[in-house]
């Protein structure tokens, strides 16, 4: 198994916003969680990434066999965790370039890897930003700095295609992208799907959902993961919307 | 330098070690009228006189002055330094002082070793295209018309008594004078260095002229390279004629015994265009003034500024910038970081006179303080008479922002270099206005040694200096709540 949660329980400021969740995810798979706003899903995503912020009463959560937190943010993205964030943060005056860099260079020497050459580096961003289809000047400018919406999160996944992830999240990567842009960001998360590495996708969408098909579809409500189900299960909150959901819970 | 054998009597003489109370500074110039004095005209004997008078009404600027409130003087006045009235202008190999590490960097070089001129081949060089530069003493020999036309005239002696007194005791310094319609195809470079082997109070004294449509890149390196305490009080005077262009770097790498008051004036004719930008890496005390006066049209001023200090240094940036006539546009650009118990004031003033109008004035001062105990007093002041105007003017303190941390490391950046690249950002706003390539490039480099703690004073210094004492600007990460 390559990520299982069991039980957790979150909260920010004393406010409990995950209230005893449990998943797991097998390399290979890749998850869809879906849910009403506000119930906790970008949460998730930031408490696996490590976001001090939030408080972790209770629950365990073990990554590749490890307690996911023994480790800091840095060590969990070295040991393969990627989150693609709902809101990619702006850095002005730090290059794209060079923020890459750092980062390949990081990993690759917790990994035990030798450095990358300047010359491969470069050819490596080149081979991944045509895997996103994106602007060749993106590059070379600020992180996400004057970036569209769409253009902040192809950057995600051009970022995540650098990195080469072992568990990638990708919490609505899929909001403010046009039809082009949602398939050919569906297209590089597909072409980075390998039998050893899992993907989960947050969204609110199941139109994402035709281009990255998932095999398991959950709900989250109220901080907990109410169902489960298979593709089929986002076709179904499509068509009935989460009442459905709240009355069979309530029922 | 070490002093001549020969003549201990003289140099014991002529270099009175004393502290500089108001009363003994009134009894220095009068025992060394005929050293001090020596070139004056008429002019500027009568500007000395007045200087000495404001100076002994005013004395050294105190806390009860607004402009003084946040830094004090009163530590550095209470020790005793060598004044040294020996004149000792001469020949000297600069390159045995002094080697810049910018390679391929092809400038003028004029150089100032412990207050004096030093010069390999004549103390003022006068080029057929017209340009004046050197020795400032030699120039006050030489050009009295020139002296009678602008120096004294915008240093304002009220200002503070620091600046009086400059102007009652100078002796030496650069002098520039770039002709009308002439652009030197290199930049200058002009170093100030202070080796001593003994505290020492200098008071250089800086004039640059720029004619009409003139062009010229001055780039001022402040370097201290001695355990002792010093003690330095320059004026510099700017004159930009109709339609120049100046752009005035200036770099400050200072030991931390070192006191550095520095007072520039500058002003600007119709037309002119000026950029101003201070780089302090290190320093003990430093307080630089900035008084740009704007005195025609169609003018930019641009007033820029880094500060990366920490251990107990201190910077203080004031800025002044009058407005006296309609249609210009100045902007100030000033940032630092602040470590450990470093204290950094900005001050930034700006004035648009009544009939200043559609003038557009701005103003960031932004800060990142590292530590609990490092400190920033920042303080912006418009003061606009005019209607039609744009001003605007912002001030932040604040700390590396925690979200664009989490980004960082959440790629697998460790949080150190996460920090390092966020500060790096955060000064490469700055350092991105110099227009010069290879000095931009080489200034970042020091920005970038600076912050990870790897830049020494010694950097570009080949004097023969007992131990290499480099400067630590670790950040302490435990210091910092995330
Ligand atoms: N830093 C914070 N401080 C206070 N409350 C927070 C913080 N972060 C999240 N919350 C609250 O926690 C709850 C869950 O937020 P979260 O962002 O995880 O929701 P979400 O399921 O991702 O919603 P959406 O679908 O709108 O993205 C919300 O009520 C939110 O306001
Ligand atoms: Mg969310």
């Amino acid at each position: 198994m390559l990520l299982e949660i069991k039980n957790l329980r979150v909260s920010v400021h004393g406010k409990k916003i995950i209230k005893g969740l449990n998943l797991k995810v097998n390399a290979g798979e890749v998850h869809a969680i879906m849910g009403p706003n506000g119930t906790g899903k970008s949460t998730l995503a930031a408490v696996i990434a490590g976001r001090e912020i939030f408080e972790v009463n209770d629950g365990e959560i073990i990554y590749k066999g490890k307690d996911l937190f023994d480790l800091s943010i840095e060590e969990r993205a070295r040991e393969g965790i990627f989150l693609g964030f709902q809101y990619p943060v702006e850095i002005p005056g730090v290059s794209m370039t060079n923020f890459m860099k750092t980062a390949i260079d990081e990993i690759r020497k917790y990994r035990g890897l030798p450095a990358l050459s300047a010359g491969d580096f470069l050819k490596m961003m080149e081979e991944k930003k045509k895997l996103v289809e994106i602007q060749s000047n993106l590059t070379s400018r600020s992180v996400n700095q004057g970036f569209s919406g769409g253009e902040k999160k192809r950057n995600e996944i051009f970022q995540m295609a650098m990195l080469e992830p072992t568990l990638a999240i990708l919490d609505e990567t899929d909001s403010g992208l046009d039809i082009d842009a949602l398939k050919i960001v569906a297209n590089g998360v597909n072409k980075l799907r390998r039998p050893d590495n899992a993907t989960i996708v947050i969204t609110h969408y199941q139109r994402l959902l035709d281009y990255i098909v998932p095999d398991f579809v959950h709900v989250l409500y109220e901080g907990r993961i109410v169902k489960s189900g298979g593709k089929e299960l986002a076709l179904e909150l499509e068509e009935k919307g989460y009442d459905w959901i709240k009355n069979e819970l309530d029922a | 330098m070490t002093p001549d054998q020969g003549s201990n009597s003289r140099i014991m003489k002529k270099q009175p070690r004393i502290r500089p109370l108001k009363e003994n500074m009134a009894k220095l110039h009068r025992q060394f009228a005929e050293e001090i004095c020596r070139y004056d005209s008429p002019y500027l004997k009568e500007l000395r006189d007045s200087a000495l008078s404001t100076f002994m009404e005013k004395g050294f600027p105190s806390h009860e002055l607004e402009a003084w409130r946040n830094t004090s003087l009163d530590e550095a006045l209470e020790r005793e330094y060598l004044f040294d009235f020996d004149v000792q202008q001469e020949k000297a190999d600069i390159n045995r002082i002094f080697r810049c590490e910018i390679h391929n960097f092809e400038t003028f070089l004029f150089t100032q070793l412990n207050g004096w001129y030093i010069y390999e081949n004549a103390p003022l060089t006068e080029l057929p295209n017209g340009v004046i530069a050197g020795s400032l003493r030699e120039a006050m020999k030489r050009h009295p018309q020139l002296f009678a036309e602008h120096y004294g005239r915008y240093a304002d002696t009220g200002k503070n008594g620091l600046v009086a007194l400059n102007t009652a005791f100078a002796m030496d310094g650069i002098f520039i004078m770039v002709p009308d319609n002439t652009e030197l195809e290199k930049p200058i470079q002009w170093v100030n260095i202070v080796n001593a082997g003994e505290p020492m109070f200098l008071q250089p004294r800086h004039l640059v002229i720029l004619g009409k449509n003139s062009k010229l890149t001055l780039v001022h390196c402040d370097d201290s390279i001695q355990k002792e305490n010093t003690f330095i009080n320059a004026v510099t005077e700017v004159f930009t004629g109709e339609g120049s262009t100046l752009d005035f770097y200036k770099l400050q790498n200072k030991d931390a015994g070192s006191n550095l008051v520095n007072s520039l004036f500058i002003h600007q004719e119709g037309g002119s265009r000026v950029q101003t930008n201070t780089i302090t890496l290190n320093g003990g005390l430093i307080r630089n003034d900035v008084h740009s006066t704007i005195g025609g049209s169609q003018c930019e001023t641009l007033l820029n500024g880094l500060y990366l200090v920490d251990r107990k240094q201190h910077v203080d940036n004031q800025v002044f910038v009058d407005h006296l006539k309609p249609e210009n546009t100045s902007s100030q650009l000033y940032k630092g970081i602040v470590d450990d118990e470093a204290d950094a004031v900005f001050n930034g003033h700006i004035h648009v006179a009544k009939d200043a109008q559609k003038t557009e004035a701005y103003q960031t001062n932004r800060n990142i303080l590292l530590s609990e105990n490092a400190r920033v007093t920042t303080k912006p002041f418009l003061e606009i008479y005019a209607d039609d105007v744009k001003c605007s003017h912002g001030a932040t303190v604040g700390q590396l922002d925690p979200e664009a941390l989490f980004y960082l490391r959440s790629r697998g950046i460790c949080e150190r270099n996460a920090r390092m690249l966020l500060m790096y950002a955060f000064a490469a706003e700055v350092v991105g206005k110099i227009n010069i390539d290879i000095l931009r490039d080489r200034i970042d480099q020091m920005v970038q040694k600076r912050l990870k703690g790897e830049l020494s004073i010694c950097d570009q210094c080949v004097l023969h200096c007992k131990d290499e004492r480099d400067i630590v600007f670790e950040i302490d990460m435990s210091k910092i709540p995330s």
